[in-house]
């Protein structure tokens, strides 16, 4: 069972602000499904491998070349920024 | 029913703007109460039909796919549309490009009529974690249509547009066409671009085609299929018309029929007696059904429920109220917040319950000290189920189970308990596990107080081997005509 405070510190390393209340509503909700997903362990996995990719591909290349984008498509890119200052994204001071 | 319509084009008997005004007014008409779309393109679609009413006029061949209206769940990058993925925080996003899918169908002159409901970010199945609307079953309107590509199956399925674009991470296409009794195709991991597509599993995430026949799947697929450079995990295919290949002959198929699928007990009886008439039909068709065995199907579910959510804590972490969608930051009476609580607020505020409750889950799993117990595990099962499903294709062509343990539940009916919810995805999750292709065709109704309710037959295919998917498919719809 996943305590309240486990809850609080599993969001903060989310970066999600939750209230009391709704650490509780999780702790329950989240015990649960990891409740649930103890069922692997009974899976005999002694001998196997991880996945890496499913379809098997392996080391995909391609020519390392920027394609620019148009000035359209940087508009509207921009044009999506919550905050801005003329082109540039505005942010707030990280202290 | 695109081949009807591109013929009918053709010869001058219809015009794309004459049929794409059609489904705006059915969409008027019906949509207040289905609610599948989450915004309309009415003026480019327009252009667009009108377009291709020109290049008709001209004596220019055209594609199958031009002046064919779609839809497309919102989860899409369209250029210049809004695409929300039916979250709060990307409300008033508009998307930059074009996704790869959307790219390709324009090159064939598609009409994109516009976007569908789902769950927010697709994380759900019943369209009910939209942050917009609940979208309803047309059989039914007091059920839910499935989801997560619910929308675009409902769109579907109430004649709203001819065929519609969803993705398909756990069952997100399959179930949704199971209950409102249409045709879905998730395809092989890897055959088509996920470029474009707001990302929620990125090792299990596929788009592919919702359709009112398996020809039309197929149709789509064969557009829509293929490399491409901004994905480094598609693949390059052999160039082919699917659709050509549908021919109604499946003499000794063999059909792989997993005897544990039918002893889970959330199996709906209605639904298991449609399932057994199908086999039995496929058996008359000319088809061997060879009774499988797959042990680890039953720890599917929770693999999915170790890697997705994993998956999605790292995908959710561009949500911060920086680049893009709605932050926190914009309202002004909170100007002493510094970056951190940007971050923190806007994602309280925009993100809803079960977005939380995955990401939270995920950052749990991946968290120091449970690394090794949750996800490395998750995957070496996942290696295990892959490693029984490859020794199960070298007996048998397709393996056939439900799609759904149920037909369409009712609205509100499983949203108080989030494991009652995933249990929904039972059958689909596996081929997406593997990263197996896999379709959803209707196989009849089930009655449920009084109301008829569509049942969806799901076949699982080889690697790739979605022309065997499709025609196996295709088969059994022929013989139901």
């Amino acid at each position: 069972m996943l305590s309240k405070s486990e809850v609080q510190k599993i969001a903060e390393l989310a970066r999600i602000e939750i209230t009391d209340k709704e650490a509780e509503k999780y702790s329950k909700e989240l015990s649960d499904i990891l409740g649930f997903v103890d069922k692997l362990n009974e899976a005999d996995i002694d001998r196997v491998e991880p996945i890496g990719h499913i379809t098997g591909a392996r080391n995909t290349m391609r020519e390392d070349k920027i394609v620019e984008a148009s000035d359209e498509t940087k508009s509207a890119i921009i044009g999506n920024f919550p905050e801005k200052k003329d082109r540039f994204d505005k942010v707030k001071a990280v202290f | 029913m695109i081949r009807d319509l591109h013929s009918q084009l053709v010869n001058g008997e219809i015009t794309s703007e004459q049929l794409t005004s059609d489904y705006f007014d059915a969409i008027e008409k019906k949509d207040p109460k289905i609610e599948a779309f989450v915004s309309l393109n009415k003026e480019y679609a327009l252009d667009k039909a009108r377009a291709v009413d020109r290049k008709i006029k001209n004596g220019g061949e055209i594609d199958l796919l031009a002046g064919i209206p779609c839809a497309v769940k919102d989860n899409m990058c369209v250029e210049g549309l809004q695409a929300t993925a039916g979250s709060k925080i990307l409300e008033n996003y508009i998307a930059p490009y074009d996704a790869t899918v959307i790219k390709k169908i324009k090159a064939r002159d598609a009409v994109i009529l516009g976007k569908t409901n789902l769950d927010e970010f697709a994380m759900g199945s019943s369209t009910e974690n939209s942050a917009y609307q609940t979208t309803k079953n047309p059989a039914d309107p007091e059920r839910v249509p499935g989801g997560s590509s619910g929308g675009s199956a409902a769109a579907v399925a109430a004649d709203m547009c001819t065929y519609s674009l969803g993705s398909d991470t756990g069952g997100s296409i399959r179930q949704p066409a199971a209950l409102c009794g249409i045709v879905g195709l998730k395809p092989t991991y890897g055959a088509v671009s996920r470029y474009g597509l707001i990302a929620m599993a990125s090792s299990f995430d596929q788009i592919g085609p919702i359709a009112k026949t398996v020809e039309d799947a197929a149709i789509v697929f064969s557009a829509i299929a293929g490399k491409d450079r901004h994905d480094s995990t598609s693949m390059t295919l052999a160039e082919k018309k699917y659709e050509d290949s549908l021919d109604g002959e499946i003499g000794g198929l063999r059909v792989g029929v997993p005897k544990e699928y039918f002893e889970s007990e959330g199996l709906d009886n209605q639904v298991k007696e449609k399932i057994k008439e199908a086999i039995q039909r496929y058996e008359r068709l000319g088809a061997k059904i060879v009774d499988i065995s797959l042990p680890s199907g039953e720890y599917a579910l929770a693999t999915y429920y170790v890697i997705q959510p994993c998956e999605v804590s790292s995908n959710m972490a561009r949500y911060d109220g920086i680049r893009f969608g709605q932050s926190v930051e914009k309202e002004k009476n909170e100007v002493d917040l510094v970056l951190q609580d940007i971050y923190l607020k806007s994602r309280a505020k925009y993100l809803g319950p079960e977005v939380k409750r995955r990401i939270m889950l995920g950052t749990y799993a991946l968290s120091a000290g449970y690394y090794d117990q949750y996800y490395k595990k998750a995957q070496k099962v996942r290696s295990l189920i892959k490693k029984e499903f490859q020794e199960a294709f070298e007996k048998v062509d397709v393996i056939l189970s439900p799609t759904a343990p149920t037909p369409a539940f009712k609205i509100g009916e499983k949203t108080e308990d989030p494991l009652e919810m995933y249990l929904a995805d039972i059958y689909t999750v596996t081929a997406n596990i593997v990263g197996i292709p896999a379709i959803s065709i209707p196989c009849g109704n089930a009655k449920i107080e009084g109301k008829e309710l569509p049942v969806g037959l799901q076949l699982m295919g080889k690697w790739f081997d979605e022309e065997m998917v499709l025609k196996a498919a295709y088969a059994f719809e022929q013989s139901g005509k």
